[in-house]
């Protein structure tokens, strides 16, 4: 097997055993990327030259004996999360040249780490879209069949991760934007819980949902990637000071005993078969590690569209709003005064999604609409939140579909927004209640499309998460294929 | 027609705390543009807001010394629109869940004491400034001012007549700049006010239309600015006009307010709890401790100078309306034990002085101990109170010490009885004349004698021993 197809902890050994070096390991993604990038598109950016001259610091380091979790190990970045010096667009033209002067905290810690960047992965406009067509900058394929997408918003981090086009990658959520791409591209993602891993630098959507998570090959690399990135940052106020357990630790404990929550408002009509059927299949390799299965309710479940809809749109409304051509990003070259500027800069700046969104988030906020919308919209959010908490009396994790369908084609919803927000009806509710989510391979649709199965568990709970993830994972044995590009 | 005055006042105060309220930089006013801005105070894209807790506390601070109360749960809000001053097209206040609320203070105005009520305190964050050039079309932006701490005050439409108005407002700064927690400079614009102002017949219930006054930057124009206002709506509803609810500048020099333009107002905030800060909780501790760590606020203070030092009230007003002076005043007092000739002093001839100079008086080169010094020689007769007069104008000027000054001067006040009766012998001995008519009842001659001797002794003489002496000595 070639370097560029291994795991985390596949590499780590041949680093340690010497049989490869970070610059062979660097090598040997650039020149998969070198084959395929130009049909699936997963980059706005390389950072080749950043890239193998951190990968001979790294070798350095190997040499010193200083083994860091992540040296040498190529790592992906979704263009959402800011690097010095380094342009960032959250796939928007108002952005196209926006160069940070400051790192993301996880561009920190995973650099500290000894992670070699890359480049920054494609994304839909500012995260807005389950596909990744909405980006700015084209549309990312799915490397399983590329007439199809890879999935959003993190698509681009998805996609590279499943054509070898780096060895993990960091992507966001907001509404199942790691979790859906990670189901669609056949690869693990997760979201942590809400405070888990810090927002510093990452382009906000909607602030009180926005988390940032690991796609990788399996969950033992998810687990690699979670100590790296989790933790308390004094930069952000939403981040929460809970200890953070060493997440490898939880990989290969079994599951004997435990409760297993299957929500009946899941398992809808209108959900693909294929789908249906493969994770019916792994509710019963769930069953045979030794855990019971137990029916729950999360009798809100209908309103987590919706609620969403209102919620991420409102905050996005408000996000958005520094873009507006005074101080960096776009501005539009021919305004007469400074109304006319703010309009024009925006109007040529953002795509479609985006204006829908920033319209729809502001018509919710405002007076005489707040109540009905947005304050509503908060008080059936405590209802979902508390959903979850009375189903997590009766189960240790819960089981779900990840998305309905497998990947779509391209185009094939993007003229139906609603058909397009549908795609997360299964992985917005996480991001409601702010607790952890894992997607996991679960199979293949008859057409050889990845399928995936989506475990949560309460808040701060993802060693537990990763332990139900990791004995699926083992137990269930997926069929190894990869896409043939 | 006989009217009632209504009216609120919403003030802005700057908090004097060394950073921002959402991050690092410092809040120095008067550096050059933009040095004291980072990503955050630029509203760059990922960045996010970290209270500064010391925000808190002054605003706690100012609570709780008008009487507030606190909130043990307030939430940062966004105020959504757009302006290129405001970073990130919101400004972090708060709304719905304020720092404080139900508050009031005692306000002295036309000699009567009302409670004038105040409806909530809030933090939020100053915006930027605009600088236009005259010579180009362009307008540059500085945002040094961005994310400088404020608290809003709002006050309840409880106030009466415009010279309320302006003593609430003395009030309120007086306990700010107590508080230690704002500069109160309203040229510099740390302390503004904005006000709101209506009319109804006396005896109606309901509140007529009101409307709402910036741009007043002294206390004086907030006070004329009202009268104005109150007379043009006064005259409106007089001629049968409607008054129109609006935004009306104060201008200075034309001693007129003028509707603002329309465009400008009419905004629709949107106003969202902001997901990027959690709530802040105060509980009854942190409540305690700031409280335990008021100073004496200048209401309690005067009345304590009335009480403790039988001073008039007055005196007691002009000695605490500064807490430094206050201090300084008390610590003279504590030197010399005497409360009402330090008043006078401190009063009279140091308030002068710094006046004249326009120092303030933690600049006064008088030392408390100095002045009190210089209180005890007048008492023990070492100097007369015409020789402090010019003893303290040395010490103002010098920075030295009284007995120093007195000392160098020669100053020191002829007491020996024995030598001062020999220069009023010798006196009385060259005007006979004068003497004579004395003696036949000219009485008015006994001041020309005084002179005399003042004279020859180059006014160093202790002057209750030249009455007594004289007098004896004329009579034999
Ligand atoms: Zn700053």
């Amino acid at each position: 097997m070639e370097l560029h197809q291994l795991t985390i902890h596949e590499l780590q050994e041949k680093i340690r055993g010497g049989g490869a070096s970070a610059l062979q390991i660097a090598e040997s993604v650039f020149s998969r990327i070198d084959a395929v990038e130009d049909r699936v598109h997963s980059y706005i950016r390389l950072m080749k030259k950043e890239a193998m001259a951190a990968a001979v610091r790294a070798d350095e380091q190997i040499k010193k004996g200083d083994i860091q979790p992540l040296t040498g190990i190529p790592v992906a970045l979704k263009d959402i999360v800011c690097t010095q010096g380094i342009p960032t667009t959250c796939g928007s033209h108002i952005l196209h040249q926006f160069v940070p002067p400051y790192n993301a905290t996880v561009v920190e810690k995973l650099a500290a780490a000894g992670a070699v960047f890359v480049g920054k992965a494609n994304m839909d406009e500012f995260a807005m879209g389950s596909s990744t067509e909405t980006s700015s900058f084209g549309p990312t394929r799915n490397p399983w069949d590329l007439e199809r997408i890879p999935g959003g918003s993190s698509g681009g981090s998805a996609a590279a991760v499943a054509a070898g086009e780096c060895i993990a990658s960091i992507g966001s959520d907001t509404g199942g934007s790691i979790r859906q791409p990670a189901a669609l591209c056949g690869v693990v993602g997760m979201k942590p819980t809400y405070g888990r891993v810090s927002r510093f630098g990452l382009i906000a959507f909607a602030s009180s949902l926005d988390q940032i998570g690991p796609f990788t090959r399996d969950v033992e690399d998810c687990a690699i990637m979670m100590n790296v990135l989790a933790g308390y940052d004094p930069k952000e106020s939403t981040s929460v000071r809970a200890e953070v357990p060493d997440y490898r630790r939880f990989i290969g404990r079994d599951i004997q005993g435990w409760r297993i929550g299957i929500p009946g408002e899941y398992f809808i009509e209108g959900i693909d078969p294929e789908v249906s059927a493969a994770v019916r299949k792994a509710i019963e390799t769930v069953r045979q590690c030794g855990a019971s299965i137990v029916e729950i309710s999360l009798p809100h479940t209908r309103y987590c569209v919706a609620v969403y809809y209102i919620i991420a749109p409102a905050e996005a409304s408000s996000n958005l709003a520094r873009y507006d051509g005074v101080r960096y990003g776009l501005r539009t070259a021919d305004a007469r005064d400074l109304a006319e500027m703010y309009e024009k800069t925006r109007m040529q700046g953002f795509g479609a999604e985006v204006k829908r969104r920033i319209m729809i988030g502001t018509y919710a906020l405002s007076a005489g609409y707040y109540d009905a919308y947005y304050g509503k919209a908060s008080q059936v959010r405590a209802l979902i939140r508390r959903d979850f908490d009375e189903a997590f009396t009766k189960c240790d994790a819960i089981l779900t579909p990840t998305s309905p369908t497998p990947a779509f084609r391209l185009g094939e919803k993007t003229d139906d927004p609603l058909q397009m927000y549908l795609s997360d009806i299964f992985t917005i509710s996480a991001n409601l209640a702010g607790i952890p989510g894992i997607s996991v391979p679960c199979g293949f649709s008859a057409s050889g499309l990845p399928i995936g199965v989506q475990f949560l568990t309460g808040h701060f709970e993802e060693g537990r998460l990763l332990q139900v993830a990791s004995a699926y994972e083992k137990s269930a044995a997926v069929e190894k294929r990869r896409p043939s590009l | 027609m006989d009217f009632e005055t209504i009216i609120g006042l919403e003030v802005h105060a700057q908090l004097l705390t060394d950073t921002k309220i959402f991050c690092n930089c410092s809040t120095k006013f008067g550096a050059s543009p933009n040095s004291h801005a980072c990503p955050v105070c630029l509203g760059m894209p990922g960045v996010l807001p970290v209270l500064n807790k010391k925000v808190v506390e002054y605003a706690m601070k100012m609570a709780l010394a008008t009487n507030c109360t606190i909130n043990p749960r307030n939430v940062f809000a966004r105020k959504n629109y757009f302006y290129p001053d405001l970073p990130k097209g919101y400004q972090i206040s708060q709304y719905a869940y304020p720092l404080a609320e139900h508050g009031y203070l005692m306000v002295e105005a036309n000699g009567e004491q009302r409670k004038i009520g105040i409806t909530r305190i809030h933090m939020e964050e100053d915006a930027g400034k605009l600088i236009h050039d005259d010579n180009n079309p362009a307008s540059y932006v500085d945002l040094n001012r961005t994310g400088v701490p404020l608290i809003e005050i709002v006050g309840e439409p409880d106030i009466r007549s415009p010279e309320e108005a302006a003593e609430y407002l003395r009030r309120l700064h007086e306990i700010l700049v107590y508080l230690e927690i704002c500069d109160g400079n309203m040229e510099e614009g740390s302390f503004r006010c904005d006000a709101n102002v209506s009319i109804r017949p006396k005896g109606q219930k309901e509140f007529g239309t009101r409307t709402e006054l910036k741009n007043m930057n002294s206390f004086r124009n907030v006070q004329r600015a009202l009268e104005y206002e109150v007379k043009r709506q006064q005259y409106l509803v007089e001629n049968g006009e409607k008054i129109i609810q609006e935004t009306r500048l104060w201008d200075d020099a034309q001693g007129a307010t003028n509707p603002m333009r329309s465009k400008e107002e009419a905004h629709d905030y949107r106003y969202f709890p902001d997901p990027d800060l959690v709530p802040v909780v105060v509980d009854e501790a942190w409540v305690a401790e700031i409280r335990a760590g008021l100073p004496e606020l200048p209401q309690a203070r005067r009345e304590r100078f009335v009480n403790e030092y039988q001073i008039p009230a007055y005196d007691a007003g002009v000695l605490t309306s500064e807490k430094a002076l206050a201090e300084y005043y008390e610590e003279v007092v504590k030197l010399c034990g005497r409360p009402k000739i330090a008043a006078n002093w401190v009063m009279g001839d140091v308030l002068k002085f710094l006046n004249e100079d326009k120092r303030s008086i933690r600049e006064c080169p008088i030392a408390a101990r100095s002045l009190a010094d210089m209180i005890g020689l007048i008492e023990e007769g070492t100097i007369s109170g015409k020789m402090a007069k010019e003893v303290i104008a040395d010490m103002y000027a010098t920075g030295k010490t009284p007995r120093g000054i007195i000392e160098e001067k020669g100053l020191v006040q002829i007491t020996d009885e024995g030598e001062l009766a020999k220069t009023i012998a010798a006196i009385i001995e060259a005007n006979p004349g004068q003497l004579a008519d004395y003696r036949g009842g000219k009485e008015k001659l006994f001041g020309f004698f005084v002179g005399q001797v003042m004279k020859a002794t180059q006014g160093k003489a202790n002057p209750k021993l030249v009455n007594d002496l004289l007098r004896k000595m004329l009579a034999e």
